[in-house]
């Protein structure tokens, strides 16, 4: 598919919107939002995003920057990095957060839990060994609280510790002292976010009108 | 001075009544029919019992005084409702609230006293007197959901969360409507009529009323938080200050006629965060203990009185007006909810769906608020005693008939219950993992939508807000930690009160098993041995210490908080049988203490070669006589946190030495915690690394 190529098209987009679910309108409001990120070019890049100033306050602003260049979000079966990706590796990171559509059956109501916790999975599992270890974890943990000071810092660790434990003791109960847990895996994550009704948390809201996008987008 | 105690015995002998009722009523004679009928109706009977019985003896039973109801009875209730409003999911639904209850009760008032006159205009009903604004006065008396009535009916069914909060909220929120209605249209009958400005007027006052109260909530609110600042030194009569201002919050609204019950909420909404940063735990648990006890009182007397008052009020009974009536209410009710509904899912993400709809249709339950509108009304008024039986006779439907069959209906139905789930660290991390990533991808799509805002709002409270609310160090303490404490100390708590230990739990597993580790190891029988004593004393301890629990609105899960105490014991068990070497130096501290600060995640590594012996452990420890503080003694041990031996240098004797050190740390730190000393303070953590 030539992401690469002038988008724009009717076709195109139609094509789009078969794939993915989002409608027209919406399809056209993304793009529209695409060519402001990247100044018209055709693809965008870590930099483009990283000026957006919405997300200057974020604490996990270097996460969700990578999550849209992961290669395991893009649905392939590759893992590691991209540089620069095109508007429909956009909107293929972006369907991860459409709302749940009514009247789902329940299997299709179940894969759109392990879409979307694949996706909060690959944010925390950033060596791509399928697991999170406890570094990996304590590193989330660290980063949420990294605005906090010095405060948040030394009981990062403890937190980590503790969801580790927690996590563990959940899932694999009773282990020997000899045995060693390696780290969550995506069966393990999948079992304590059961209660965490991600189905009905993990959306963000879009539009099918045409939202005239207020100073929202770059500062230059 | 007779007359003073003849009153004052009066009132503490309904008190009695009341609290004797619903203990023996609800839980000791008819276990089994509390189970099917919901306390409410269990109340209400006894009390038309006790009024046919005053009765009979040729008293004059006490009917429900209004002044009583809404100037002692109802604000305890209401305070407690608000102070623990779940505010999460009511703000993520405050849309749909406010729709429900503002349109939803102008569409109810409406309808039914609209077809109402429409019946009575009638010629064989023999009602033709009643106009359209004494019926339009009734409808709006009778049509606004009853939040006493609804929580004591919606306590047991264990609903979905987001049914809860819509009609609880709704039920809540719908006040204003109520006052303003009720007053307007009072005053309407008395001038006899009405014009456009009038309903303009109308209109404003609404939200002068509605916005009226929130504000005057919040700002005490505000002076509660801002006091609590400053009670570090006169801790016991932290609870007392946010019950007089809340109380004073509700006071000051309904004298300028605003929405006591709004600015009832308001208060308690803003109040919370800030106050329970700033008052010990002791405070907390003093303020939730009386919140909960007063509210549990003030349920049971209105619904004994709802009972004596049938039995003694002033009748007059037309069964066309009263069946049509009931038939209206409901009818008003469910095309009210699915027409709102309609319109509504056009611009929620999470639709609701149609056993949603039923359920918060059929909990529409009305209670005690109508009856005592309808009491207020000037005895002059024409048809009075009519509309009182007829209020009575919906709120008996509600209260019976809907309120028994819910719960059969909701399993019927299979309405999504409630997830019981314990609170979980990890959730708590991704709960705000998840609010960052929504707010990052909001911003990356160029939408500011609702998490946007709501990162906006929490900064400014980070900023600004919690800077001059909250005492010491501790506004920028982040959310995260302070749920992780608050975890740790109420498990270190549970961990010292609960009671026998049930039988074999799925242990755990300890830190060891999450970090690779070397290490040499104890030889398998002297660990046995070791956890068995353990074991063993721990259980004498246990065994004397009892467990409590409180039904009443879930103050207390014991069950559940005894699983989690097990799993931390055999957690413990496993850590204390790793120690090696310094185990008789902790056990020997005399502890009627509680550990502020446990680092129990962390297990302390000796890398190498210290030899154990297994005699320093039971001396100690059989020293203590098996006194309630010995498994406080145990648990010091794992409460102690432990340094840098998580990475994977050797710890060594460094390692020891820093750990006794970390001990006295730790002693000092419960003897202050015992001494109530607030919250604790950020800057004891310094042994965290």
């Amino acid at each position: 598919m030539g992401a690469s190529q002038s988008a724009g098209t009717e076709h195109e987009f139609q094509d789009l919107a078969d794939r993915t679910g989002f409608s027209l309108e919406q399809i056209g409001n993304i793009n529209k939002r695409f060519r402001q990120l990247t100044n018209n070019e055709e693809t965008l890049s870590r930099e483009d995003l990283a000026s957006i100033p919405a997300l200057d306050n974020n604490p996990i602003r270097a996460q969700i920057i990578n999550a849209f260049f992961d290669k395991r979000n893009l649905h392939q079966n590759e893992t590691g990095t991209v540089q620069e990706i095109g508007f429909e590796e956009f909107l293929l990171v972006m369907t991860h957060f459409r709302p749940a559509a009514m009247g789902l059956t329940e299997e299709e109501r179940e894969n759109l839990r392990r879409e979307k916790l694949r996706f909060l999975f690959n944010m925390h599992d950033t060596d791509s060994d399928g697991t999170i270890t406890l570094e990996e974890y304590r590193w989330v943990v660290e980063e949420l609280l990294s605005k906090a000071g010095i405060i948040g810092q030394e009981t990062a660790k403890a937190i980590a510790d503790a969801a580790m434990l927690e996590v563990a003791g959940t899932t694999r109960g009773k282990m020997e002292p000899d045995e060693f847990y390696e780290g969550i895996t995506f069966e393990n994550f999948l079992q304590i976010l059961k209660t965490f009704d991600i189905e009905t948390r993990m959306h963000v809201r879009f539009l099918n009108m045409d939202t005239a996008t207020l100073r929202c987008g770059k500062s230059k | 001075m007779a007359n003073y105690c003849s009153s004052s015995s009066m009132v503490d002998l309904w008190l009695t009544t009341a609290a004797a009722a619903r203990q023996h009523v609800c839980f000791h004679l008819i276990p089994r029919l509390s189970g099917v009928v919901p306390e409410s109706c269990l109340l209400i009977v006894v009390g038309l019992l006790v009024g046919g019985l005053i009765k009979v003896i040729g008293e004059e039973p006490p009917v429900l005084d209004s002044q009583l109801f809404f100037l002692c009875l109802l604000p305890p209730i209401i305070l407690d409702a608000g102070y623990f409003l779940p505010i999460r999911p009511f703000t993520e639904n405050v849309g749909t609230i406010l729709v429900f209850a503002v349109i939803g009760t102008l569409w109810n008032a409406f309808f039914v006293g609209g077809l109402l006159y429409a019946l009575c205009q009638i010629e064989s009903v023999g009602l033709t007197s009643v106009d359209l604004l004494a019926c339009l006065l009734f409808g709006s008396i009778v049509s606004a959901v009853d939040p006493v009535a609804v929580l004591a009916v919606f306590e047991k069914i264990h609903i979905n969360e987001l049914v809860h909060i819509l009609v609880f909220g709704e039920s809540l929120l719908n006040d204003a409507v109520t006052v303003v209605l009720y007053n307007l249209f009072e005053e309407f009958s008395k001038v006899g009529t009405v014009t456009v400005l009038d309903v303009f007027l109308g209109v404003v006052c609404f939200f002068v009323v509605s916005l009226g109260g929130v504000l005057v909530g919040a700002i005490y609110g505000i002076l509660a938080a801002f006091t609590s600042r400053f009670t570090s030194h006169t801790r016991v009569i932290e609870p007392l200050f946010v019950f007089l201002y809340s109380y004073m919050a509700y006071l000051s609204s309904e004298m300028f006629h605003l929405s006591g019950i709004m600015a009832l909420i308001a208060c308690g909404v803003v109040m919370r965060p800030y106050v329970e940063a700033n008052i010990s735990h002791k405070s907390y648990t003093t303020i939730k203990y009386f919140l909960k006890m007063w509210s549990s009182v003030s349920e049971t007397l209105i619904f004994i009185f709802l009972g004596v008052s049938t039995v003694a009020g002033p009748h007059a009974w037309n069964w066309t007006f009263v069946i049509v009536t009931v038939i209206l209410c409901l009818v008003s009710r469910v095309l009210g909810v699915i027409g709102l509904t309609f319109i509504i899912n056009k611009f929620r993400i999470v639709r609701l769906t149609k056993k949603d709809q039923f359920i918060v249709a059929y909990g529409g339950l009305r209670g005690a608020i109508a009856f005592s509108l309808g009491y207020l009304l000037s005895s002059n008024h024409q048809k009075r005693n009519l509309f009182l039986t007829a209020i009575i006779t919906v709120i008996f439907f509600t209260v019976f008939v809907q309120g028994m069959t819910i719960r059969p209906l909701v399993e019927l139905l299979a309405v999504k219950r409630k997830k019981e789930s314990k609170p979980s660290i990890n959730q708590e991390i991704h709960t705000e993992f998840l609010d960052h990533l929504l707010t990052g991808v909001e911003g990356v799509r160029g939408h500011y939508g609702h998490y946007h805002w709501k990162e906006k709002v929490n900064r400014f409270n980070k900023i600004y807000v919690k800077r001059w609310l909250i005492a010491g160090e501790n506004f920028m303490e982040p959310e995260l930690i302070a749920f992780y404490r608050k975890m740790e100390l109420k498990q270190a708590i549970m961990l010292v009160e609960s009671g026998q230990l049930p039988s074999a739990l799925p242990s755990t597993v300890s830190m060891q098993n999450i970090q690779a580790r070397a290490t040499p190891r104890l030889s398998k029988k002297r660990e046995e041995e070791i956890r068995r004593i353990l074991r063993s004393n721990l259980q004498n301890n246990k065994q004397r210490m009892c467990s409590f629990s409180y039904s009443r609105h879930t103050l207390f899960d014991a069950d559940e908080e005894d699983n989690v105490s097990q799993v931390h014991l055999r957690k413990m068990e496993r850590r204390v049988s790793m120690m090696k070497g310094r185990m008789s130096h902790y056990l020997t501290v005399p502890a009627d203490r509680e550990s502020p600060r446990p680092g129990v995640r962390r297990v302390r590594f000796e890398s190498n070669n210290q030899v154990f012996s297994a005699d320093s452990v039971p001396t100690a420890h059989f020293e203590q006589p098996s006194t309630p503080r010995t498994p406080d003694a145990v648990s010091l041990e794992e409460e102690v946190p432990k340094r840098r031996n998580l990475k994977a240098d050797g710890g060594g004797p460094r390692g020891t030495v820093s750990d006794s050190n970390q001990g006295e740390l730790n002693y000092q730190r419960l003897a202050r915690c015992l001494s109530d000393p607030g919250p604790n303070k950020v800057e004891n953590y310094p042994f965290m690394s």
